[in-house]
């Protein structure tokens, strides 16, 4: 457990822990919606940049184990008055089944050839949820006012599923940087840097790959639960909705990938970009298109993003920053 | 299918390589035609030819990128024939690349844990490190050891990819044209650790064009031309031999001349 005691690491939990206090301090309902969506991010962020930035393979089509981990916790809280701490685990559950299935199937295809198929997997998943009698079709699955009344009413159940992902947020923050810093993240990394040298040296890559996507797409699977059990109501298009992965590449590339502190500052910036976008009459219709610009951006002059960039600055921070 | 080479060394002796009948096409592209050797422990096999002889396809195939369209290549024993690279990683197969190929954004430290962790030993981080210092002050490379691989220099970049593939403490290893690009001072420092290597034990072929030093080091030579073996012996036997001086070289006396310098 020694190697746990880097700052970088404290640091970066430190940021998420005064994020995810705010709202307790404040009990304002307003601000824990806030950062809510910012500690989905974060999440969603840090597990998609085990797959991207250790491992150097893009999934655009990664909202589809937040969709269908949303979807198979929806089904149980419909179907089997699921409790939360069960649902919660069956959607991280299923996302990871799906992603090793999908590993073995797809992840031989290297680069460009690969980010296309995880957006087509994203919509024939959509296609299929849709025309899926038992989740609803594309009405989805809607569930009543009742199933909050465990927790002691909807209102206590929204404080339940923000601590929720507030703890499952620094778990995974924890974990990938526990991959990063692990024999089999050195494997992941050196994949990233050239995949046939990797092998030559005894890296099984086809493994390595299939489990840096399970546990790529755990923590998204059991956030999806999250987010719709507090929404109320599942459909396709919300739960398969490819700009939110667009979006959370976005947060990587700007935090800086293949770094532990780089996604969680960088879904902070977005989110809270994204906020003011929103409101502003200007550019509430077209706050999409502003990430697009800043992808673009960020791809030509900053291809390391943020933490990358004071990384490759001050060379002694690579000891700090993993 | 299989031809006995005219210098197959007798019964008895461990062979760590047999390479048998192998054959490769890219397409039209005779790569490879009937490639036959064995290969005994501890010895330093030099490969030569013209370039676009199929050299390096034969490494491809001994370790596994290519799997051939006949023929075997049987690794301490066991058929590994159309094994993935990583495979025969494990099993205690090491090479370099003839174009460098170093993990830029990684430390010169962590190219050679890879290699140390993943390779046949199967190390643990930590016992991975230690060996990585030892390999990399035996290369010279001690000094960079904290630098990221792709701020070395060319030279750096070669004794990198020999201390990525001695960290891994293979039976065999396969060297592709490590000394190409170097000035006279380094290929005899390079020259040094090859035979160094070779006395600790671990087996070598090596493609090479500098033909002072792959004469001067190997105890056989094999000598291809089209994918076609045409020549197999000692160096000396290899170097007199009309039919190499003339697939090789063109004209005897420019050969002559190469040898002497």
């Amino acid at each position: 457990m020694k190697r746990l005691m880097n700052p970088g690491l404290w640091i970066t939990l430190l940021i998420v822990v005064a994020l995810g206090l705010w709202p307790t301090i404040t009990r304002n309902a307003a601000t824990r919606e806030l950062v809510f969506t910012i500690l989905l991010a974060i999440g969603f962020a840090s597990s998609l940049n085990i797959l991207l930035g250790y491992t150097g393979y893009v999934s655009f089509g990664h909202v589809v184990f937040y969709g269908l981990g949303g979807y198979i916790g929806m089904y149980l809280f419909k179907q089997y008055n699921s409790p939360l701490w069960i649902a919660v685990p069956a959607g991280g559950l299923a996302a990871g089944l799906l992603a090793f299935i999908l590993g073995k199937s797809i992840l031989h295809l290297r680069g460009g050839y690969f980010a296309l198929v995880t957006i087509g997997v994203n919509e024939a998943m959509r296609a299929f949820i849709n025309t899926l009698k038992p989740f609803g079709g594309p009405t989805g699955i809607e569930l009543d006012f009742s199933v909050y009344k465990p927790y002691g009413g909807a209102a206590n159940a929204l404080w339940l599923v923000y601590y929720t992902a507030f703890g499952l947020a620094l778990l995974f923050i924890i974990i990938s940087f526990m991959i990063k810093t692990s024999k089999f993240g050195l494997g992941l990394l050196s994949i990233r840097e050239d995949e046939d040298a990797a092998e030559v040296m005894g890296v099984i890559a086809p493994n390595l790959k299939t489990w840096a996507f399970v546990l790529s797409a755990i923590l998204p699977g059991m956030l999806g639960v999250l987010f719709f059990f507090k929404n109320g109501n599942v459909e396709p298009g919300d739960a398969f909705r490819l700009g939110f992965s667009i979006e959370n590449l976005v947060m990587i590339m700007l935090g800086g990938q293949g770094t532990v502190l780089g996604p969680v500052l960088g879904a902070i910036v977005y989110q809270r970009l994204r906020g003011l976008l929103l409101v502003s009459p200007l550019f509430k219709n077209i706050q999409l298109s502003v990430s697009g610009v800043l992808l673009l951006v960020i791809v030509l002059f900053i291809p390391v993003g943020a933490v990358g960039w004071l990384r490759n600055r001050f060379p002694r921070l690579r000891r700090v920053l993993p | 299918m299989v031809t006995k080479s005219l210098s197959t060394p007798t019964e008895g002796i461990a062979m760590i390589l047999n390479v048998q009948g192998v054959t490769k096409r890219f397409g039209g592209l005779q790569a490879l035609t009937n490639v036959t050797f064995d290969l005994p422990e501890g010895q330093i096999l030099g490969l030569i030819g013209p370039n676009g002889a199929g050299k390096t396809t034969l490494f491809n195939v001994i370790n596994g990128v290519y799997a051939p369209e006949a023929g075997q290549v049987i690794f301490r024993g066991r058929n590994m024939t159309g094994k993935k690279p990583y495979q025969l990683a494990k099993q205690g197969l090491a090479r370099t690349h003839q174009v460098v190929r170093p993990l830029n954004e990684l430390t010169v430290r962590e190219n050679v844990i890879v290699g140390a962790c993943f390779g046949r030993e199967n190390h643990r981080l930590k016992q991975a490190s230690k060996i990585a210092e030892e390999v990399l002050n035996f290369v010279g490379l001690g000094g960079k050891i904290d630098q990221l691989a792709g701020s070395l220099n060319i030279t750096e970049k070669k004794r990198l990819e020999m201390a990525r593939a001695l960290a891994a403490r293979p039976y065999l290893l396969l060297l592709d044209e490590v000394l190409a690009g170097l000035n006279p001072t380094e290929i005899e420092y390079m020259l040094n650790i090859i035979r160094q290597v070779r006395d600790g034990g671990i087996t070598i072929i090596m493609i090479e064009h500098v033909m002072r030093a792959v004469m001067g080091v190997s105890d056989r030579i094999i000598v291809l031309d089209y994918g076609k073996q045409i020549a197999e012996g000692t160096p000396q036997e290899v170097s007199q031999d009309p039919r190499v001086i003339e697939a090789y070289l063109g004209d005897p006396k420019l050969a002559k001349k190469l040898m002497e310098e």
